[in-house]
């Protein structure tokens, strides 16, 4: 038997249905070229993502000026990119600080908090699931009704009631996030798994001695990297609106820390005299939120149309 | 039939009684004096003691949980020291303008969210279709926050059409409505499009069309009633997304109810009330996604099946 891409369970899988889509990114990647062609959304979205991130990460480097620094005679100064006569190019804060350094420090906060909470929330989420679905009996009940438990409370609200117990922190805030995203994975892995562990595969694993543990990790979970994937970039953009409502609310990132929410929540109270104050922040929660959908939607249709209920 | 009803009404109560594990662990598992959190800040200690020993917090957890919950199903919420009155009046005093908002959000959903959806589908990969779908992409990514501030900044502080504070009148809901639909009109548009697309392609709506039946008797006539089972379970799920989005929109508009109510309690460490919104809230969704299952096995016969 040769495989070109060396990966087993992608060769045993180009048979059966469930795991036609297995390792799609292996297996079909000339169709991925395709794809993209036909669907370039998700272009547009990678690169308004990728140059977000690139600033967030570079922001030291970009930012023009520091951004807690506080002036008197510099405040509210319209943005220069319009063509006020201003030195700020995105003008400045009630605070007199420069909104463009803050919205890229901002942004690697917002980012930041979002990829680390999306990574946690999946790991919790997809250990859950893949422990549910493979143990059945009652660990896969009481999983089951956590799940219920979790999805009946607005994310926001249980939140917001955590975070007022602990108080506001990083930790908090990523633990919150966390709280409020594993449960997708959960479900969704827990699906598949009930539909793959009774694959002729996996029963052929089996029956050759292989553990438990070797055929979740092996067998099973290769072939649930779809549906995460596509989940896991959606919810790059939960995360981020999340989060930023939180720092909105004050209950996130404190001040004088920037974050995209919370200096959307300092513009308010200055709507009538500095319009930019808090719409800067917006397009920025805005095109990344974006960036991440189109990305999402695009990799869900490519993998597997069968989850656009996610 | 039957036993699928009982075994619905098994799963409703016992995610109710996860919700008042929940609550319950809110304030008695996490760090902190429960007693105190649940006084004014500055409570003398004989107050703290007073309510220790009538919450029975130096018994064990489970006789806690005990008093905790008979207390709940009695009604009695503890006091609201932030308005000095029984949690429980509080609350029921902001329910109806958070109501009001969401139904009429819920309306808007609704009203724009599945025509938009089913039209797209209909005339699938044309303007209609692709102009559709960017504003449904626009409505899932701009922050309500956000996009309510926007509206403030044209339609009040720009325009002076529209009042954007607190609710005094039917004008008062434009903007917060608007605000809060948003993302749930652009959710269902999209499922509305993608469901009706897929019934479009199956065989029974070919057959309409072959017997030369008009294709708006196809797509309203055959294809709706048919794509409509994910529409509704999603449009039962909004009701919690609203929720949760007037929390934010009722922040941004100052509007009178539960989700500002919630976030100054917060500010205020006013815990029995937000105890009293957060048992609330769970229980409205339940209740409302066990009518939504129960209404599908009237949509769907084959349902009680599974």
């Amino acid at each position: 038997m040769t495989v070109a891409s060396g990966e087993k369970p992608a060769a045993s899988g180009e048979r059966g249905i469930p795991i036609a889509r297995a390792s799609p990114l292996v297996a079909r990647r000339s169709s991925l070229v395709r794809h993209l062609r036909r669907n370039p959304l998700i272009l547009v979205g990678g690169t308004v993502l990728l140059a977000l991130v690139l600033a967030a990460v570079f922001a030291p480097l970009l930012a023009p000026a520091d951004p807690l620094k506080t002036g008197f005679s510099t405040r509210v100064k319209p943005p220069a990119i319009l063509g006020y006569d201003s030195a700020f190019l995105l003008g400045s804060d009630n605070l007199g600080r420069d909104i463009l350094s803050r919205l890229l420090y901002g942004g690697r906060i917002s980012l930041a908090l979002a990829a680390l909470a999306v990574v946690c929330s999946a790991l919790l989420g997809v250990t859950l699931g893949l422990v549910s679905g493979y143990a059945g009996g009652w660990v896969d009940d009481v999983v089951m009704r956590v799940v219920d438990v979790q999805l009946s409370f607005p994310v926001i609200m249980l939140a917001i009631a955590v975070i007022a117990v602990v108080g506001t922190s990083p930790t908090a805030l990523v633990g919150v996030l966390v709280l409020a995203g594993w449960v997708v994975y959960a479900r969704t892995v827990r699906a598949s798994v009930l539909s793959l562990k009774h694959q002729e595969y996996v029963q052929a694993a089996r029956a050759l001695g292989a553990g438990d543990l070797r055929i979740v990790v092996r067998h099973v979970l290769p072939n649930t990297q779809a549906p995460i994937l596509v989940i896991a970039t959606v919810q790059v953009a939960t995360m981020i609106l999340l989060e930023s409502g939180l720092s909105f609310l004050g209950l996130g990132v404190q001040p004088p820390q920037p974050s995209w929410g919370s200096m959307l929540a300092e513009g308010r109270d200055y709507l009538s005299n500095a319009w930019w104050l808090a719409t800067v922040p917006g397009i920025a929660i805005s095109l990344a939120v974006l960036g991440a959908n189109l990305v999402g939607d695009g990799l869900r249709d490519f993998l597997d149309p069968n989850l656009r209920g996610l | 039939m039957r036993q699928y009803v009982l075994k619905r009404l098994l799963h409703s109560a016992l995610t109710l009684f996860g919700v008042s594990l929940v609550v319950f662990g809110i304030l008695r598992v996490l760090p902190g004096d429960p007693a105190r959190m649940l006084l004014p800040e500055g409570a003398p200690n004989s107050a703290v003691e007073e309510l220790s020993r009538q919450l029975g917090l130096r018994e064990p957890l489970w006789v806690q949980y005990g008093i905790f919950l008979r207390s709940v199903v009695r009604g009695d919420f503890g006091q609201s020291f932030q308005f000095r009155a029984p949690a429980g009046a509080v609350v029921a005093e902001r329910i109806p303008a958070t109501v009001h908002l969401s139904l009429v959000a819920f309306a808007l959903t609704v009203a724009f969210g599945v025509p938009v959806g089913i039209l797209a589908a209909a005339r699938h990969r044309t303007g209609y279709d692709y102009a559709g779908m960017f504003l449904a992409a626009l409505g899932q990514s701009l922050p309500n926050f956000w996009l309510g501030i926007m509206l403030v900044l044209l339609f009040g502080v720009a325009l002076g059409w529209l009042p954007t504070s607190d609710y005094k009148g039917p004008s008062y809901l434009v903007l917060p409505s608007i605000t809060l639909a948003a993302f749930p009109t652009a959710l269902v548009a999209r499922l509305t499009r993608s469901s009706m697309l897929d019934v479009l392609g199956r065989e029974y709506v070919r057959t309409a069309r072959s017997k030369g039946l008009r294709e708006g008797t196809v797509v309203l006539g055959h294809a709706v009633k048919n794509a409509a089972i994910p529409v509704v379970t999603i449009l039962g799920l909004q009701i919690g997304v609203l929720l949760g989005g007037a929390v934010i929109t009722e922040s941004v508009f100052a509007w009178p109810g539960i989700g500002k109510l919630v976030v100054d309690s917060i500010f205020q460490r006013d815990f029995p009330v937000v105890q009293t919104i957060l048992i609330l809230s769970a229980t409205v969704f339940i209740v409302i996604n066990l009518l939504v299952d129960l209404l599908y096995t009237v949509l769907d016969p084959r349902i009680r099946y599974a």
